[in-house]
């Protein structure tokens, strides 16, 4: 073989010959969904991917934009940091997003909120009901203990260095990267402050969908939660799909849902009175 | 030796002792070994605290990694501070003060807006006296992550509901904390107000740094 491809013509036709390798986890181009919410053009649709197991997506997603993430086979763990595209010092703010809340468990209706007191995000459905804002995400060290090992260039690889690389595309960098939230996989507090993880494995297929309030770069890590109990690195493929809405109107449930929510609403939109 | 009680318990020499005012920042750099003490001279004052690495400033406290190494979200005697890369910072090696908070983060001018209205807009915030200390050092905004509150009260209740409620601290109550590497301590004396997590009325604290 090496001795064929020592000839950059033989070299060229074997690269060639690859294209159009159909694997799970993957990014489609131009996207292809059949499975679209009605009402939902195909011409809007923005973004179809696959991301493998212990493996890393980006994208710069517009306002109203739609992104529903689905827990394939109930085994993946999307840990997002989310910055304003336009100003990425603004960033999710995970303590205010739940202490202006005043809870701290995600689900439908609820706000990923930046440190400026704006929503980046909302979430419209959510049909897993297990998420955390407490733990983060694993890093290098605690995974070389772990499973041995926690490079990007190994088996194992780890959240933190995965959302590194994915904040990295954007030009940022290890200071970007900040407290994250992380969707499928959950945790719930004991009286006495005890953090119980609810890390599965689930049924197949649930689904968050959530709408994009700004402009936003979103990095999602799919990497075994950092309280996952399973001694081995256990984690599936997550499936990602975007596409394009309108921008949350004035009469909308969830800008409407509290106070606080209202004011970040306004806060939010007063950004974009230019 | 003093008679001094703020000063009990602490040994080896004070190298270190400052009164930081009500409301204002605090920067100071604590050598790995060296213990800084941090005493609520008037009780129920909310001492927001961040973490650096002093070799490398990218690396800083992580709320997160600390509470899910400690499976735990409160900070009690003997919780390890970790690194956003799972290193350990500072050890809490003795509290007067039963647990402390670490996932309400700080108030900022902008998160007040939110929680009481664009009233508050014009008051001194944590994020603002966080922001001063950093620019001092070539640090900015984005080196701002979730921090710890030292006497500050946030239960979180069985349905999430959390929220910052009456402090469980009083005068004279302290915090003492080893440095496990070389850090650079970042503090806001909190200035809230719209909240009980100052009973109202921020007051002074005192830092010690005992080596």
């Amino acid at each position: 073989m090496s001795g064929t491809l020592a000839d950059p013509k033989a070299a060229r036709e074997h690269s060639r010959a690859q294209g159009g390798t159909r694997v799970e986890a993957m990014p489609v181009l131009p996207p292809v969904a059949d499975d679209l919410p009605a009402g939902v053009a195909p011409d809007d649709l923005l973004w179809e991917e696959v991301i493998a197991p212990g493996g890393y997506a980006t994208r710069r997603l517009g306002r109203g934009a739609r992104l529903r993430l689905i827990d394939l086979r109930g085994d993946a763990c999307a840990s997002l940091n989310i910055f304003n595209a336009d100003i990425p010092t603004e960033r999710l703010n995970v303590a205010d997003t739940v202490k202006v809340q005043w809870n701290a468990y995600l689900g439908a209706g609820k706000l990923l909120l930046s440190d400026m007191g704006r929503v980046l995000m909302s979430i419209l459905s959510d049909s897993a009901g297990t998420h955390d804002t407490f733990c983060g995400i694993s890093n290098a060290a605690g995974n070389a203990r772990k499973y041995g090992d926690g490079s990007n260039s190994g088996a194992n690889p780890n959240g933190r260095d995965r959302l590194i690389l994915g904040a990295a595309k954007h030009g940022l960098s290890r200071r970007d990267v900040h407290p994250c939230v992380t969707l499928f996989k959950g945790t719930r507090i004991e009286a006495d402050g005890t953090i119980m993880p609810i890390t599965g494995p689930f049924a197949p297929g649930r689904e968050v969908v959530l709408r994009c309030e700004m402009e936003v770069i979103v990095v999602i890590a799919n990497c075994p939660h950092v309280m996952d109990p399973r001694p081995d690195w256990r984690v599936a493929p997550l499936r990602a799909t975007a596409w394009r809405g309108p921008v949350t109107p004035e009469h909308d449930a969830v800008r409407n849902a509290t106070p606080e929510a209202s004011r970040a609403f306004l806060n939010t939109e007063d950004h974009y009175r230019r | 030796m003093t008679d001094d009680p703020a000063l009990s318990g602490l040994s080896g020499t004070i190298i270190h002792d400052e009164i930081v005012p009500a409301r204002a920042p605090w920067v100071h750099r604590v050598k790995a070994g060296e213990v800084l003490r941090i005493v609520d001279l008037e009780g129920n004052q909310a001492v927001d605290f961040l973490i650096y690495a002093a070799a490398d400033d990218a690396e800083r406290y992580s709320a997160q990694d600390t509470v899910a190494a400690q499976g735990n979200l409160f900070l009690r005697t003997g919780s390890v501070l970790l690194s956003n890369e799972g290193r350990a910072m500072m050890t809490i090696i003795a509290s007067a003060v039963d647990y402390h908070d670490t996932i309400g983060g700080a108030c900022s001018c902008e998160s007040n807006t939110l929680r009481y209205g664009h009233h508050t807009r014009s008051q001194h915030a944590c994020v603002d006296n966080f922001l001063e200390a950093n620019l001092t050092e070539g640090r900015g905004k984005r080196d701002i992550v979730s921090n710890i509150n030292f006497f500050m009260n946030v239960p979180v209740e069985k349905d999430g509901t959390l929220g910052i409620v009456d402090g469980i601290s009083a005068p004279g109550l302290t915090v003492d904390l080893r440095a496990e590497i070389d850090v650079i301590v970042v503090v806001s004396n909190c200035p809230q107000i719209n909240n009980p997590c100052n009973g109202f009325n921020p007051t002074p604290v005192r830092m010690v740094v005992a080596a």
